[in-house]
């Protein structure tokens, strides 16, 4: 008796679960699918936390990155001590003071822990005055110490702070790859779009185009463009050249994608449907094909963003990209270009580590959303 | 194979190799001035003065004086007569610059090739047979951060681990007694030792992507019945995997030439840079760097056409191995 009901009852939860899957709709169904890979929800939360630190990155740097100071230059990481040097616990984590020595066998200078001095680390703590989004005035920082120094990345050659250029170079890393997308996906759009609902010489015509753009390598092209910028150029317009030079061979996946999407779905009733209903053309493509395709468009448009985030860091590495006063990644990575330096101060490489991060959060994300897109399989 | 299909294939490729050039020659003339100008310059302050009639020699003797599209026919034209210029900045021909560089930037492209080949389809077809095993799973994860890694970023960091644990400096495809020396064998050895960690950073990322279609496709085929018949049939494993699932698994990674060849000229440009390999690569980022226009233009022209005949000799070998593969 008591295990029949139990049957019953699962029996029960079972075709309430399955009504819901008959029921869902096919966002809700992508959404079911996407949660069942781990990897693309790890990959969408260190996105998630990476655009925060971006968005707010005055907030979190610790101090202004443009901030010299010539008595910390190439410190290295400090290390965040919980417990001191008599073995007691804090709860508060502290840094050490920084001593000035000089290295016995080659005179560098170099910094040892002063372990008298105790610089406790606090959250909000006030700071360098700064104007968030350059409108909010504001002096309170995410973490820093009340008196003394907090160097989490170490310092660079002029005694700028490396954690706080980081994520200083975090925005504007993260929003060329968006920015260089945007430019792609409407290049992208309009072309293939073209190309596929009119084929005919057109599309043949777009098709060549497109493969004779893929075919060149795109490193020494993107150098050949960004290198007949002019010097003079002010920072905004640089950064502007940059994304568009980024989407100019950028834009030809995805142009493949939704040509190849609309070759398929202009054969089918509806289309003749509509257009027997006297919709014109741009109708048909913009309110009836559009819709049916959108989840593989955010998909390759996933897809697509980091390879703009590692062609930007790859000219602004080369020194032809972003200049100084942007901060972006591959800016900072210039500072560490050769062997001596590396050999030296190979915290100079942190910045590296978020270009991998980012780029491997994309990838596992679009794997994800490429899972999910076709929900029904 | 058709003779059309050829003809068809090779006049493309001179269309191609045309437009490259219209854009070769808008490099050389982006810049604001020309080299010239520049070079003018130096000479005076270098002498005090120079007399016009030297600047108008120089001049006329690049063409400068004439409309651009007669300096872009001029240009060609000295192209193929084997002249590509004069490099101001190392005051030597771009042509015999360039010649200087090219072996060893094709070596090194074919050899990051077979690389990219010979690590990937190997591992491609155990991670499609033991498939969610350890094995698979720890090269799926390699995968991934190879393709997450810029390669520049992977020359520093090779250069800083090498250089710091094992005191060994990757930079450079010789070591500083031989660089001048000339051809021994002693020379090609130690070039030898210098190769694989340029050619493991160029050809990270294509090795990760190509294990990834290898994986996919070969899961495919195994998935498909006559696999399953032959294995009825009790057709031995090995025999089994190899005759046909993995052969027909192969023939779209042969088709990936076309998007991994320039990949890899790609990477190789920016790696050169990073561990300082004299190839046709690192050469046009200086002449870029100095607005050495001629070489620039010349050295672009050069990536790109080996980019392209690289491509053209794989479509023709794909054509050649597939007999499915339609001629149109």
């Amino acid at each position: 008796m008591e295990e029949e009901r139990v049957v019953q009852i699962e029996d029960a939860e079972f075709s309430l679960e399955k009504e819901e899957l008959y029921t869902a709709t096919q966002w809700q169904l992508m959404w079911r699918k996407f949660k069942r890979h781990k990897l693309a929800i790890v990959g969408l939360v260190m996105l998630l936390i990476l655009y925060i630190l971006g968005i707010f990155c005055e907030f979190f740097a610790v101090y202004d990155p443009a901030k010299r100071d010539t008595a910390y230059i190439y410190v290295p990481p400090q290390r965040i001590h919980f417990i001191d040097e008599s073995g007691k616990f804090h709860l508060r984590p502290f840094v050490y003071g920084l001593k000035q020595e000089s290295d016995p066998i080659t005179w560098r200078r170099i910094y040892v822990e002063d372990k008298s001095i105790k610089y406790p680390i606090y959250f909000f703590v006030k700071g360098d005055k700064y104007k968030l989004w350059n409108l909010i005035e504001c002096d309170r920082h995410f973490i820093g110490t009340k008196e003394g120094y907090l160097f989490l990345f170490g310092t660079d050659e002029s005694g700028r702070d490396l954690f706080s250029r980081t994520i200083y170079g975090t925005r504007i890393s993260l929003f060329t790859g968006l920015v260089g997308v945007f430019f792609s996906f409407i290049i992208g759009c309009i072309l293939g779009g073209i190309s596929g609902y009119y084929g005919g010489t057109t599309d043949i015509i777009i098709q060549r185009i497109i493969e004779f753009l893929i075919s060149l390598p795109s490193i020494p092209l993107w150098m050949s463009l960004a290198a007949a910028m002019p010097k003079n150029w002010s920072p905004l317009k640089v950064y502007f050249l940059i994304t568009i030079i980024l989407s100019l061979i950028g834009w030809c996946n995805l142009a493949r994608v939704v040509r190849g999407k609309l070759l398929e779905l202009r054969e089918l009733d509806f289309v003749t449907a509509a257009r027997l209903a006297g919709a014109n053309d741009w109708d048909i493509i913009l309110k009836h094909l559009l819709p049916n395709f959108s989840s593989y468009l955010i998909v390759n448009i996933t897809l697509a963003i980091p390879g703009m985030i590692l062609g930007e860091t790859a000219l602004s590495f080369l020194g032809i990209g972003l200049r100084p006063p942007i901060i972006s990644w591959g800016v900072l990575l210039k500072n560490a270009q050769n062997i001596n330096t590396i050999a030296l101060q190979p915290w100079l490489l942190i910045p590296g580590i978020f270009i991998v991060i980012t780029v491997l959060a994309f990838n596992f994300l679009g794997d994800g959303l490429r899972d999910a897109a076709d929900p029904y399989r | 194979m058709q003779l059309s299909y050829l003809l068809r294939r090779l006049l493309y490729m001179v269309l191609v190799l045309f437009i490259m050039s219209i854009f070769s020659f808008i490099v050389i003339q982006l810049p604001p001035g020309d080299y010239l100008t520049t070079y003018i310059m130096t000479l005076q302050t270098q002498q005090g003065s120079v007399d016009t009639a030297q600047v108008e020699a120089l001049r006329k003797q690049y063409g400068l004086d004439l409309p651009m599209y007669q300096q872009y026919i001029y240009w060609i034209k000295n192209m193929f007569k084997g002249d590509f210029g004069w490099s101001f900045e190392w005051r030597q021909p771009v042509g015999k610059l360039i010649a200087d560089r090219l072996p060893m930037t094709v070596v090194i492209s074919i050899l990051t090739l077979l690389f990219t080949y010979a690590v990937a389809i190997p591992i491609g077809i155990y991670s499609a047979t033991h498939q969610y095993s350890f094995g698979d799973f720890f090269f799926t994860v390699i995968g991934f951060i190879g393709l997450a890694t810029p390669s520049f970023f992977l020359a520093l960091v090779l250069m800083y681990v090498f250089n710091r644990y094992l005191g060994f400096n990757v930079g450079g495809l010789f070591s500083a007694q031989y660089i001048d020396a000339p051809w021994s064998f002693a020379k090609f050895i130690d070039l030898l030792k210098h190769l694989p960690i340029p050619i493991f950073v160029i050809g990270l990322s294509g090795t990760a992507s190509i294990i990834r279609i290898m994986r996919g496709c070969l899961l495919d085929e195994l998935r498909q019945q006559y696999v399953i018949t032959a294995r009825a049939k009790g057709l031995e494993e090995k025999r089994l995997l190899y005759k046909y699932p993995v052969r027909i698994a192969i023939n779209p990674i042969i088709s990936t030439i076309g998007w991994v060849l320039p990949g890899i000229v790609s990477g190789a440009t920016i790696t050169a840079i990073v561990l300082d390999i004299p190839t046709v690569g690192n050469l046009l980022y200086t002449a870029l760097l100095s607005q050495d226009t001629y070489l620039a233009g010349s050295s672009i022209m050069i990536l790109t056409f080996l980019t392209i005949v690289g491509t053209f000799i794989s479509d023709l070998l794909l054509a050649w191995a597939d007999p499915r593969i339609r001629y149109t």
